[in-house]
């Protein structure tokens, strides 16, 4: 009993194949939207390769790409099946490949959904490499004059000013780094003694935080220098001040932009799944219905197609018997083999 | 002497049509795309309305827009006329149009052509309204608590740090403004006392600047106040110091930025003028050439032309026409003031 049988005539035939051949150009330029989404990622995650980790992995990006490129191709390869289809001299060329050509079609998809959780799994191992690397990314603000890092604080500056953030987790975390070279630091004068002899390492620590924190929306001009004294300022309390710098930690503003978008192209990526799916059972009616034709010399007589030539269950079975069939069949040539030496 | 007479076999006129209708079809994209042009023009001219006085500048993209539509509108007619062009039974009823459609077409040239020269022109007029608007933003920076004004100081802030520029013509405009509020300002504290007290006004004047006026590309941290005075940081000069703060005025950046958009915009604009110029010229040659087709042979060969006489016979011919026009006015009124005074002289003697 074939599963969702379709009869057809041969004007059916000829839209089902046309109609297929449109859905297959779709499915390219799906195809180029999705490498062009991994590209676009890649490039994203090399803009901020400073803050992250030196493991951080470009493994989705990478497979977002190849999965984009084998989909212009499979779909390619497709639509050129399809318009080849109506004619029975061009068809019969391609019939011996169509059978393998559908399975990796089912291969294919499920690779396409694996990239999609793949691509909302992402944000775990990225929360990980941004809270190290914003870490580092801190601790060399000062180092302007160090080769390799010299331009950490104007990148670090310019993140905290696009994305609306100060520090890792909060602000607090300029107050345990040396955030102030010492080239700018004058030693002879008693407070800089002070500060730097009031903890075990004998660094300049201060409670302040760069220009670069600073919240323009607030009513008043920003306060950087003494944020957590309260009578440094007039009519000033910290507790209460909320719109003097940024409140958000950079790597949760960081996490919540990336994740952002790797949601979007995860959901995209399955919908193109879905796209994928629809043609290949397209794909499919088209091979059986050319195939079952009922009067073989006659091309436009009726045919019937469907999906699967059996039940779900019965074809599952049959895949299952093949494959031990196979193996018994390995075991007993080895038993030959080692019987005809035996006795010989 | 017909000007640019070009002979025009049956071949040649359909493909003159063909062609005429793909240039149509272009020059209707061209028209959206200035359109699209005014539009984004627009848009960011009123991003930054708020630091500017007046809003003459904008002239220039509402003639791209409207010139724009004009455009599609026109094209989509030539397109239709050169459809029906070939088929002897369908083009009569379009050629009283035809003669509008041509000064509408040249109108559409010259106007284009105005907006790009208006975009060079009018640089002083935008700079000048850069130059209150800045000062007024810089003026009301502290008034946060102003209705109306209250958004001045984000507004400022996110200005200089787009743009990198402080201030109006540099960072010393904010020395002679002060832009702290008094509610900010401790008034029993010496200091305070001390520099209100030192200028006519009574305001609190300092050499400071907002944070938003920091170059992030500094080597050492911002430094915001006591700018002028080089014993209040250590290992500092404020005449060597050229990365601490943006050097760049906001008046000078923000007219850079939009003579750069005018510059990318005018080839544009000067590809969609030719481009309607060649719609114009084909659709000329069309009609003159399928006017001078024999009815009784209409496969034989015809002339086209631009103008039927010369340049200059056709502007004595165009000054013929409108004096004989005026001249009819005239003797209409002379017929109709002598037949009034006829009339008196009847009413007088009888």
């Amino acid at each position: 009993m074939a599963l969702m049988v379709v009869k057809f005539d041969l004007k059916k035939r000829v839209k089902l194949a046309q109609f297929l051949w449109l859905m297959y150009w779709f499915s390219v330029m799906a195809g180029v939207l999705v490498f062009s989404m991994g590209l676009f990622f890649k490039i994203e995650l090399r803009k901020r390769s400073e803050m992250m980790d030196n493991n951080e992995s470009h493994f989705v990006p990478n497979l977002l790409i190849a999965v984009g490129l084998l989909a212009c191709g499979i779909n390619a390869l497709g639509g050129k099946i399809c318009y080849d289809s109506l004619d029975p001299i061009k068809f019969s060329r391609w019939k011996p490949m169509l059978k393998p050509f559908l399975v990796s079609c089912v291969a294919f998809n499920c690779l396409l959904v694996l990239t999609a959780l793949l691509c909302f799994l992402m944000r775990i191992p990225l929360q990980f490499t941004l809270a190290e690397g914003l870490k580092n990314a801190l601790r060399f603000y000062k180092d302007t004059d160090t080769p390799g890092r010299c331009y950490m604080k104007r990148t670090l500056d310019q993140m905290q000013i696009e994305f609306r953030c100060c520090g890792n987790n909060n602000f607090r975390d300029w107050f345990e780094i040396q955030w102030v070279s010492n080239r700018y630091l004058d030693f002879s004068a008693k407070e800089v003694k002070d500060r730097i002899g009031s903890n075990v390492d004998g660094k300049y620590l201060m409670d302040a935080v760069p220009f670069s924190c600073c919240n323009p929306g607030s009513p008043r001009p920003c306060i950087q220098y003494q944020v957590t004294n309260n009578t440094a300022h007039y009519s000033y309390d910290h507790h209460t001040e909320d719109l003097n710098i940024w409140k958000r930690g950079c790597r949760d503003a960081l996490i919540s932009y990336y994740g952002g978008m790797m949601n979007t192209i995860g959901a995209l990526v399955l919908l193109v799944a879905i796209l994928e799916v629809i043609v290949m059972i397209g794909l499919q009616y088209v091979n059986t219905s050319q195939c079952n034709l009922a009067n073989p010399e006659d091309p436009e007589s009726e045919s019937e197609g469907w999906i699967l030539e059996k039940t779900v269950k019965e074809t599952f079975t049959d895949i299952m018997d093949k494959m031990k069939a196979m193996s018994k069949g390995n075991a007993v040539e080895e038993g030959g083999v080692d019987g005809v030496a035996t006795v010989s | 002497m017909a000007l640019l007479k070009l002979q025009f076999p049956l071949q040649r006129r359909v493909r003159l049509a063909q062609s005429l209708w793909l240039l149509s079809w272009l020059a209707v994209l061209a028209g959206a795309f200035t359109f699209s042009l005014g539009v984004y023009l627009k848009t960011e001219l009123l991003r930054r309305a708020e630091v500017m006085d007046n809003t003459e500048i904008h002239v220039v993209p509402n003639i791209l827009m409207l010139v724009g539509l004009i455009t599609i509108g026109i094209n989509l007619f030539a397109g239709r006329v050169c459809q029906d062009s070939l088929d002897s039974a369908r083009f009569p009823p379009w050629k009283p149009f035809l003669l509008p459609w041509y000064g509408l077409a040249w109108m559409v040239c010259v106007w284009l052509l105005s907006a790009v020269v208006l975009s060079y022109a009018l640089q002083g007029h935008l700079e000048e309204s850069l130059k209150v608007g800045l000062r007024n933003g810089i003026r009301f920076y502290r008034d946060t608590d102003v209705p109306g004004r209250c958004f001045q100081k984000e507004t400022i802030d996110r200005l200089q740090m787009e743009l990198r520029c402080c201030g109006n013509t540099n960072y010393r405009d904010w020395f002679e403004v002060q832009w702290i509020s008094n509610r900010y300002l401790d008034f029993t504290s010496k200091e305070v006392k001390d520099r209100v007290r030192s200028n006519v006004d009574g305001r609190y004047l300092m050499d400071g600047v907002p944070f938003s006026c920091c170059n992030p590309g500094s080597p050492r941290p911002c430094l915001q106040n006591h700018l002028t005075d080089n014993t209040a940081h250590y290992n500092y000069e404020h005449q060597s110091e050229e990365l601490n703060l943006y050097n760049r005025g906001c008046r000078q950046a923000l007219v850079d930025y939009y003579m750069g958009l005018m510059n990318t915009i005018g080839p544009g604009i000067l590809s969609v003028i030719s481009l309607q110029m060649s719609v114009l010229v084909s659709l000329r040659y069309l009609q003159t050439s399928l006017d001078g087709v024999d009815p009784e042979n209409p496969e034989a060969d015809s002339e086209g032309y631009i103008l039927a006489k010369g340049v200059k016979e056709t502007m004595m011919d165009v000054k013929n026409t409108m004096f004989k026009l005026l001249q009819f006015g005239q003797v209409e009124a002379g017929d109709e003031a002598e037949a009034g005074a006829d009339g008196e002289k009847a009413a007088t003697s009888s």
